[in-house]
């Protein structure tokens, strides 16, 4: 009898994660299937074996100069990738910090980056156009500007949260908050100051878009992206174990504080170079890690990997749609993406919410 | 994942040495036109160059003839590079303060021809705009022809401004803000026509458009309040305001509003926009006396 049960138990983990593995290929197949879908969409029609072909050209660096190839190598491949890049940075930073905070309401947000990112932003808009110019401002004081930004919130939270070596995640969250309003109010004094233009800037920013990626753009942001979503990764051991609580996870042998103070600078990290690439973007670092554990369940080791694909695959794709819905115009991304992943949360939530309950 | 990041490396690397040429010339006298700026497509428009015109941007929304049924490449400040891309081969003349910056430099890799017209928001401005257009645009004769109209048009203006006696204090409300008042400060279009219709700017002490708070509105105590007509403003709607209705302009009901590409874009019809303005204000003033 009691034989028979552990056969059935061994049986039941063994196909457990027979399909957490099935769901991670099926969502590295998501990816890879808006990979394509994103170099073979947009407002210009370029046949598929065309993009194939151009990128087959690229490869082997002989490129014949014409719009067909400036579109696919100049200006999709560049959004595309940073697309994907940010989109499995940010669902990974939303499972760190959730993880984190063993909390499923847990946002990158909380440990200021975002609002840090965008205080600096708002300054390099409206003060660094009244020092230098609008046209004087270098291409990429923004982006750099953001992401000092949030790195330094982040900093600022993590001395106040830490005493004697022992980092409080409650303190954190809290000193996460109050940061946070506070550099909201700095940005919106800025708001106040600036003029119309600049005010219209800020705007288009906080909305997001991979619109106007160049590749030297993404060769600044994209390798702080690629590092914080690899690093997120070894975290999983050291997230299952903090479930049972810190004091557990240290009888276990993980280092915590080290974990902690990992998990926050890896999602800085993030968040701040997403933002420095697209600007804001909100939801994916929230919501991909609930729909992710809806698929493959708790365990980290599939979390993290499984967030990363699914972010990766929700931007791109929201790209994709944000590039053709109004073209030639094109739509801010952060809109896309709220106005397509919030009905499939909430239809998954109504369907399946009782899981999570 | 390790072997993708290492493949989308790889082609970062491989295709920094494999962008396209961006000399590839195309002859400007014939290419079609992609106007940015609601100001740019007037001018074009009046120069007779409207049926160029490939796309315009939101902003244009004057001559109908020259913007109805165009595709629409958005806003001036949120343009798309590959949307762009997609009209087939097009110049874009885009008006100062279009962008973003990254997609216009975008835009000019893959060999668009990008060109950048200062907008200054005075008389003088709005020449050098249309002569540098006109030249853009390979109709320097229609230029002269046009910059002599608007030369004649705000010099009939500046008579008529000589004449007057009366400077009515205005408040230029550009939108309702959470049910306060954005009002025009100095530097602004705005303000520029203002004195061209030979008024004052009832409030001082800032740059641009800000909210004006309720005491601010009762301070500036203007003679008429002109608002920038659109959706969901309507003078009632400002008259409601308790402190706008206590103003002289409140009390003399001289609130009105006008097209606001019309009042505020410095294009060909500055001129008459001033005079209407002018008109428009003489009439809510003497009507008020009575």
């Amino acid at each position: 009898m009691s034989a028979a049960g552990t056969v059935a138990v061994a049986d039941l983990t063994r196909a457990r994660r027979r399909t957490g593995r099935i769901a991670l290929i099926g969502l590295g197949l998501l990816a890879a299937a808006a990979l394509v879908l994103s170099l073979g969409t947009g407002p210009l029609a370029i046949a598929p074996d065309r993009v194939v072909a151009i990128l087959a050209e690229a490869a082997t660096g002989r490129v014949v100069p014409g719009t067909d190839s400036a579109v696919v190598l100049a200006v999709r491949l560049p959004r595309t990738l940073a697309a994907l890049l940010a989109g499995g940075a940010l669902g990974v930073a939303g499972a760190l910090m959730q993880g984190l905070f063993r909390n499923p309401l847990a946002d990158p947000g909380l440990v200021g980056v975002s609002a840090g990112a965008g205080l600096a932003a708002a300054l390099v808009i409206v003060l660094g156009d009244r020092l230098v110019g609008a046209s004087a401002l270098p291409a990429m004081a923004l982006p750099f500007g953001a992401f000092l930004g949030g790195l330094a919130t982040t900093a600022l939270l993590y001395a106040v949260a830490t005493r004697e070596g022992r980092t409080s995640v409650t303190i954190l969250l809290l000193a996460g908050i109050a940061v946070s309003a506070l550099a909201g109010a700095g940005t919106g004094i800025l708001v106040y100051l600036s003029d119309d233009r600049q005010l219209r800037d800020l705007t288009f920013w906080s909305l997001g878009s991979f619109g106007g990626t160049t590749w030297s753009k993404l060769a600044a942001t994209g390798p702080l992206l690629a590092l914080a979503l690899l690093g997120a990764l070894t975290l999983a051991r050291a997230l299952d174990a903090l479930v049972l609580g810190e004091a557990e996870a240290q009888h276990l042998g993980i280092p915590v504080e080290r974990m902690k103070a990992a998990a926050v600078v890896l999602t800085a990290l993030a968040v701040g170079a997403a933002v420095a690439t697209a600007g804001v973007i909100g939801f994916v670092g929230i919501v991909v890690p609930h729909l992710v554990r809806l698929i493959v369940g708790p365990a980290h080791g599939r979390v993290l990997p499984a967030s990363a694909l699914l972010g990766a695959a929700l931007l791109a794709g929201a790209d994709t749609i944000a590039r053709i819905i109004v073209a030639p115009a094109e739509l801010p991304i952060g809109i896309v993406t709220a106005l397509i992943g919030a009905p499939v949360f909430l239809h998954l939530l109504i369907g399946r919410g009782t899981r999570l309950a | 994942m390790t072997r993708s990041l290492r493949l989308a490396i790889a082609l970062v690397t491989l295709l920094a040495g494999a962008m396209p040429d961006p000399a590839a010339a195309v002859d400007l006298a014939d290419t079609p036109i992609v106007s940015v700026g609601g100001a740019v497509t007037e001018i074009i428009a009046s120069l007779g160059a409207a049926e160029r015109i490939r796309a315009v941007d939101t902003t244009s929304t004057y001559p109908a003839a020259a913007v109805a049924g165009k595709p629409n490449v958005g806003y001036m400040r949120q343009l798309s590079a590959e949307g762009i891309l997609a009209l087939g081969p097009v110049r874009v003349i885009a008006v100062e303060g279009a962008g973003p910056p990254d997609v216009l430099k975008l835009l000019a890799e893959a060999g668009v021809k990008i060109d950048r017209v200062a907008d200054e928001p005075s008389p003088a401005g709005l020449l050098a705009k249309v002569r540098s257009i006109s030249a853009l645009v390979g109709r320097k004769t229609e230029g002269e022809a046009l910059t002599a109209e608007i030369e004649a048009g705000f010099a009939a203006l500046a008579r008529e401004r000589a004449m007057r006696t009366a400077h009515p204090r205005v408040l230029f409300v550009i939108a309702l803000q959470n049910g306060r008042p954005m009002a025009a400060g100095a530097k602004s279009a705005a303000a520029a026509m203002m004195l061209l219709a030979g008024a004052d700017n009832a409030v001082s002490g800032f740059d641009g458009y800000k909210p004006l708070s309720d005491e601010a509105i009762v301070a500036a105590a203007p003679d008429a309040v002109v608002f920038m007509d659109r959706p969901g403003l309507t003078a009632a709607d400002l008259l409601a305001l308790p402190a706008i209705a206590a103003t002289p302009a409140g009390r003399r009901n001289a609130v009105f509003g006008m097209d606001g590409l019309y009042l505020l874009g410095f294009g060909p019809r500055t001129p008459a926009a001033a005079r209407d303005l002018m008109a428009a204000l003489d009439r809510h003033l003497a009507g008020a006396s009575k």
